[in-house]
């Protein structure tokens, strides 16, 4: 029967070839990751050290500095961007979760959406329109309000999947025992979600940390100690691009290790998140 | 134990001869606890429940069988509104506990909830500790004052529900760790926790092994003393074992209602008959 074997031999080959294509762009997918990743580490590996972390930046041609002030900054930008963005998205998400009839959660899911998919370099026009003219000057406060603006769509959209994924059983649980529906979503259904809620947190706050484009005009830049929060900061993507594009390869090297310590930040943050949980799952569960 | 349905046996014997095995004279007539009359429930437009008449005597346990699909756990439901959460859910008729119609607008539903409380088919413990889960409805309703009074509380609930023993090293330990069985019996404690008058159960036992049923049943039968049970069950056996009162639904109609051993031995209606000797459902 020899069109048997050749219907065999023709399952077989295309077994082969979707496996061999598939795993192939596996595999691609993952290099990506990991080539970038040793390319930082082979660009700017050896320009960071303690000093990078530590003192300002240093003159054109004078040797040494750092971006501590970057740092900083960044953290600063973020502690902002997640007591503004964070708060506001997780309230809206409790609510399209738990109270809103289905048409107006499909039109506020809409509307995130579309909140989501504004470029980041607009966000920063608005927010610079919004705060920073008439403060009259740039400032940690435009930034960190800009990149919460941005967090915002996520956290609403995670809130309410997380939400939605806790069981219906345990709601009923809960009602059946004579509480009520506030009581309910405040101390059954949030800390049975709050796992996938810091995860999801987590996650945002790394790909926000990376922003470049809102911060160009909301919290400028700053050579030095940024005081308080009404001044403009350094931020680690800022100065990358700053140094980046100047024509100084001192710059381009410490640009290379900023690269690195921002993309380690993220992936520590990323693991971080998962592995927290990924414990709680086996915890509770 | 005081005079308990045989548990030896591991042979399931039809509903008629351990109605009769257990010797039961007539339940006492004790108060009219639940009075449902003329009930009507829909979803949307189908018409689930049709012209429901029944009284649930207090202290003694009332069975609610019948086919699946008939109705019975819809009817388990609206004796604690918990069918109001369903969107497009209409009850008509009258339900009155203690003589007080629980579809009054009036009427407190959350406060209903505590005093009429509810066990569920499959287990539903909260993700939080064996303790936690017992203590819940105490604090959400404000029921102690104190940390020992709580402590004191949730021991005595879990000892109701023959638990203690097993759980009493690991209180913080998470329900969910516990086996089918067991959660079954948290659950339980939690609800008895609040102090409830009415306990529905809607198919306590059938996600679990022989044992645990077993024990379940076991559990109903002491509870009765000071609680009005309601149990919706699909096994006949279990409903002659446990009940004094049984109610067969049928596609949304109650057939007969009275007291056990006569639904099992004597049943009026044939449909009954046909239903207890297993000749469909």
């Amino acid at each position: 029967m020899a069109s048997a074997e050749a219907r065999r031999m023709r399952r077989r080959v295309a077994n082969a070839a979707m496996l061999g294509l598939t795993a192939a762009a596996t595999v691609l997918t993952v290099s990506v990751l990991f080539f970038i990743l040793g390319y930082l580490v082979y660009q700017g590996g050896s320009s960071v050290s303690l000093s990078f972390f530590t003192e300002l930046p240093k003159p054109v041609g004078e040797a040494g500095g750092g971006m501590a002030n970057a740092i900083v900054g960044s953290g600063k930008l973020l502690l902002i961007a997640t007591l503004t963005g964070v708060p506001i998205g997780f309230l809206a998400g409790v609510y399209v979760a738990e109270f809103a009839s289905p048409v107006p959660a499909f039109v506020l899911r809409y509307a995130t959406d579309l909140l989501n998919g504004v470029p980041s370099i607009v966000v920063g026009i608005f927010v610079y329109a919004l705060i920073v003219l008439p403060m009259k000057q740039f400032s940690t406060v435009a930034g960190g309000v800009a990149l919460g603006i941005i967090m915002i769509p996520i956290a609403l959209r995670s809130t309410e999947e997380y939400l939605r994924s806790v069981p219906k059983s345990l709601r009923e649980a809960s009602l059946a025992l004579g509480a009520s529906r506030a009581t309910t979503i405040v101390r059954v259904i949030v800390p049975a979600a709050s796992g996938g809620i810091v995860t999801a947190l987590m996650l945002n706050l790394a790909r926000v940390a990376g922003e470049t484009a809102p911060l160009l005009f909301t919290a400028l830049n700053n050579r030095f100690w940024s005081r308080g929060w009404l001044d403009p900061t350094a931020s680690l993507p800022v100065m990358i691009f700053t140094y980046a594009i100047a024509p100084y390869p001192d710059w381009h090297r410490q640009a290379w290790a900023a690269g690195l310590v921002l993309l380690g930040l993220v992936l520590v943050t990323n693991i971080g998140a998962r592995w927290l949980l990924a414990r709680r799952r086996r915890a509770g569960a | 134990m005081s005079a308990a349905p045989p548990t030896t046996t591991p042979v399931m014997l039809s509903g008629a001869m351990r109605a009769a095995e257990r010797g039961l004279a007539a339940p006492p007539a004790t108060a009219v606890k639940i009075d449902v009359r003329g009930m009507h429930f829909y979803y949307g437009a189908a018409h689930v429940l049709d012209d429901i008449t029944l009284t649930v005597r207090a202290n003694q346990v009332t069975a609610l069988i019948g086919p699946s699909g008939c109705g019975k756990s819809t009817f388990l439901r609206s004796l604690n509104r918990m069918n109001d959460i369903i969107p497009g859910a209409r009850a008509e008729g009258r339900i009155r506990i203690d003589g007080q119609d629980i579809y009054d607008p009036s009427v407190d539903v959350v406060d209903l909830r505590r005093r009429v409380g509810m066990v569920f088919q499959k287990s539903n413990p909260f993700p939080k500790s064996i303790f936690d889960n017992v203590a819940y409805g105490l604090r959400v309703n404000g029921l102690v004052s104190s940390r020992a009074e709580l402590a004191g509380r949730v021991e005595e609930s879990l000892r109701q529900a023959a638990i203690w023993d097993e759980v009493k090293d690991r209180l913080q330990a998470s329900a969910l760790a516990l086996s089918g069985g067991q959660q079954q019996r948290l659950c339980i404690a939690r609800a008895l926790a609040v102090r409830p008058e009415v306990l529905l159960m809607d198919e306590p036992a059938s996600a679990l092994d022989p044992i645990a049923t077993q024990r379940i049943e076991e559990l109903i039968y002491d509870l009765k003393t000071a609680y009005t049970i309601v149990i919706v069950t699909h096994n006949m056996q279990q409903a002659a074992r446990v009940s004094d009162f049984t109610g067969f639904f049928w596609l949304g109609k109650l057939i007969e209602f009275n007291r056990t051993d006569r639904i099992f031995t004597a049943p009026g209606e044939k449909l009954t008959e046909d239903y207890v000797t297993g000749r469909f459902g």
